[in-house]
């Protein structure tokens, strides 16, 4: 799919399977389930099937937690019965319950007018009036400035007594529209310039409408959505012509989307913070494996600029009162350094609020930000590049804003910026100052590890791994794992390609490499062990695992593996040595968590010893395996 | 080809519908479908011209008779 904010491509898409979610929303807990499926892209279709479930929850009244009910009128000089339900689902998506009152078609004036109507028996919380440049007699007179004042002028009177009436009658917000520009053009680009063509009367409308608003109104500025993603494909004269549609329904997800998240933000629901990840997310690589020096951020590479974009993307919000945070897995000091001490670093320690990171789930840290801001898990927007840390998110916390990332950083600013998170109405001195107060009282909170059932997730992730002795088409993966891991990794022993080849060709020496594949895609080449013959042992020269995989028990399902090969070549033990550097911590405690005995103790390094006939195979999340002997 | 287009239209019509039970055939017509009026009828066509790839003009959609008449100009646009 091509990138196009129309798509809403910070969204997931729907499964299969999301007519049958809706029909099961019934009984108690729906609010969280409606909450979870209006998180998906939905198109007109799949709206009014959600649409069509929120009703009918909605009328049996029946556990709708978390979700604020309001009640908006449209009124609009086209036909609203698809418009409606769209603005329901993506509702949903801002946590709000809407029910829409529609009016008959074409009657603004008469609904607002009379104190008996349907509009004002509703008392409705909002009145939105959608209406286009259709409905406000802008008849062009080309060359005529006198005219064309005239006509603007009438407009807006509308739009003020309208909006005035509302106000004096009832308690409701009202909100407004800007005009999509027309792609009609009379003259051509002299349109721009002369008084009192469509163009030039639409502009002058669109400028002055914006001083109508007062304290009771907002503007939900089509004329912008209209432009972003194209004034040409926006009008869609064919079904005007057919039904009224005042425009092409390719982008009513975009827009009910905008209308939802305005709506959002005049109830208090927009977000308030954005907790991103590092690696891969902020900078390009992992800084806990490439180094400080090696990570992509600079100018004058393209993908450097990318994350530098990002990060000016991410300090604008900063700017206007977003709280930022940091929820990575990495050692804590390694993380810090690159805000102290990389020189393209935009992002400072400073403009991050709460800075975890850690080998924790990311579920934990994320509540405990939440915590430590005071804020509710539903203030918060959560960035990474890696999909399955999305999904665990997503699943235990269906309130945080978990947007999907595309492949390339260079859409990461656009997205962020786009996706309506940080909608606002108003924009106070206090909003400057927020993030000030928030950094006075930071601390670090302490983890607490409960709550969430990892092991039902990491059956979820349908793991599939393969286990074979080196296959030399992988030899140049195979060194360049050896060269460059360094968190999990026993002993940072560094080999050549002609060293892996020897070592291929030893019958003295074992060798195995592991492939990792997801339902998120496949990992490749993802651990290597090399084990030399002592006697009727195994030592184990090396161990080492992307840490891309970590947290996952990749590391208990290849000492199975391992363990499983020793048997069936008469190997009677493993012994392990753990050589620490200042960057493999986490492997301190590998061999002694899997019941090896320390059997020396010695400087650089500890020697553990584990007996093959002692071992009982670990319960691993793995679904498939396939293994290859030597 | 047309069991494949039946199908998919089976699908668009429950949920336009909201009603599992219509069964798709050539001689089906909105007089059929309780719910078949001027506005799903606009639902409708936009959902089968993003599922199926294909453009209605509106006098198109006027001068179809029933199902038959619409999955014939279907394949017709699609070839």
């Amino acid at each position: 799919m091509n990138w196009s904010v129309s798509n809403l491509p910070w969204l997931p898409r729907p499964s299969t399977n999301f007519r049958e979610q809706c029909k099961d929303i019934e009984g108690g807990r729906c609010g969280s389930k409606i909450r979870e499926l209006a998180g998906y892209y939905l198109d007109e279709r799949l709206g009014n099937v959600l649409a069509r479930a929120i009703r009918r929850a909605s009328a049996s009244g029946v556990g709708l937690e978390g979700l604020t009910r309001i009640r908006m009128a449209l009124l609009s000089n086209g036909t609203t019965t698809l418009t409606a339900p769209a603005i329901v689902a993506a509702g949903a998506r801002y946590g709000l319950l809407i029910e829409v009152i529609e009016t008959e078609f074409s009657q603004t004036f008469q609904e607002v007018f009379d104190l008996k109507s349907a509009l004002y028996r509703a008392e409705p919380d909002v009145v939105l009036f959608a209406i286009d440049h259709r409905g406000f007699g802008l008849t062009p007179c080309p060359g005529n400035e006198a005219a064309a004042n005239r006509t603007v002028q009438q407009a807006l009177s509308e739009v003020v007594s309208l909006q005035s009436e509302i106000w004096a009658n009832c308690d409701a917000t009202t909100i407004v529209q800007t005009l999509a520009q027309t792609v009609s053009p009379l003259f051509g680009n002299y349109d721009a310039a002369l008084p009192g063509t469509l163009q030039s009367l639409i502009a002058g409308f669109n400028r002055l409408l914006l001083g109508t608003t007062g304290h009771r109104g907002a503007v939900l500025d089509v004329a912008t959505i209209a432009a972003t993603v194209g004034n040409d494909p926006w009008h869609d004269t064919r079904r005007w012509h057919l039904a009224k549609l005042p425009f092409s329904l390719d982008f009513l997800p975009y827009y009910a989307d905008h209308v939802a998240r305005l709506l959002g933000a005049l109830f208090g629901k927009s977000k308030k913070c954005l907790v991103l990840d590092l690696d891969n997310t902020l900078w390009g690589g992992v800084v806990g494996e490439d180094g400080l020096a090696n990570i992509v951020l600079s100018n004058g590479n393209p993908t450097g600029e990318a994350f530098l974009d990002f990060q000016r993307a991410v300090l604008d919000l900063h700017s206007r009162g977003v709280i930022l945070a940091v929820c990575s897995k990495n050692e804590e000091s390694v993380a810090r350094e690159v805000f102290q001490k990389h020189p393209e670093m935009l992002l400072k320690e400073t403009d991050i609020a709460v800075f975890q990171a850690n080998w924790d789930d990311k579920v934990l840290n994320l509540r405990v930000i939440a915590e430590t801001l005071g804020l509710g898990l539903d203030a918060l927007v959560f960035v990474d590049d890696n999909p399955a840390e999305r999904y665990l998110v997503r699943q235990e916390l269906p309130v945080v804003a978990v947007p999907e990332l595309p492949d390339d950083p260079a859409q990461f600013a656009r997205l962020i910026l786009s996706a309506g998170y940080f909608e606002a109405v108003h924009f106070t001195a206090e909003d400057r100052k927020r993030n000030d107060q928030y950094q006075a009282d930071r601390l670090r909170a302490n983890l607490t590890r409960d709550a969430i059932d990892l092991e039902s997730y990491l059956r979820s992730l349908e793991m599939t791994l393969d286990f074979r002795p080196f296959v030399s088409i992988d030899r140049q993966r195979i060194v360049q794992l050896i060269n460059k891991t360094n968190q999990f990794n026993t002993t940072n022993r560094r080999y050549t390609g002609a060293q892996i080849q020897s070592f291929e060709e030893d019958p003295s020496v074992a060798t195995f490499q592991v492939r990792l594949a997801d339902r998120f895609g496949d990992s490749g080449l993802i651990s290597v062990i090399i084990c030399r013959k002592q006697d009727q042992d195994w030592n184990i020269d090396t161990w080492l695992m992307s840490c891309r995989v970590l947290k996952r028990k990749v590391e208990h399902a290849i000492l199975n593996e391992l363990v499983e090969e020793a048997r069936r070549q008469g190997i009677s033990a493993l012994i392990g040595t753990y050589l620490p550097t200042s960057r493999n911590g986490l492997v301190r405690d590998l061999f002694k968590q899997f019941g090896f005995l320390k059997i020396e103790s010695n400087a650089p390094g500890d020697t553990w010893r584990l007996e093959v006939k002692n071992f009982e195979r670990l319960d691993v999340p793995i679904m498939k395996l396939s293994r290859l002997s030597q | 080809m047309h069991e494949t287009i039946y199908e998919k239209l089976t699908e668009i019509f429950s949920d336009v519908f909201d009603d599992d039970s219509i069964v798709v055939t050539p001689e089906l017509t909105a007089k059929d479908v309780y719910a078949w009026d001027s506005i799903s009828n606009v639902r409708l066509f936009v959902a089968i011209e993003s599922v199926l790839g294909v453009q209605f003009s509106n006098s198109e959609i006027t001068h179809l008779k029933n199902v038959g008449d619409l999955v014939t100009a279907i394949i017709r646009k699609q070839s």
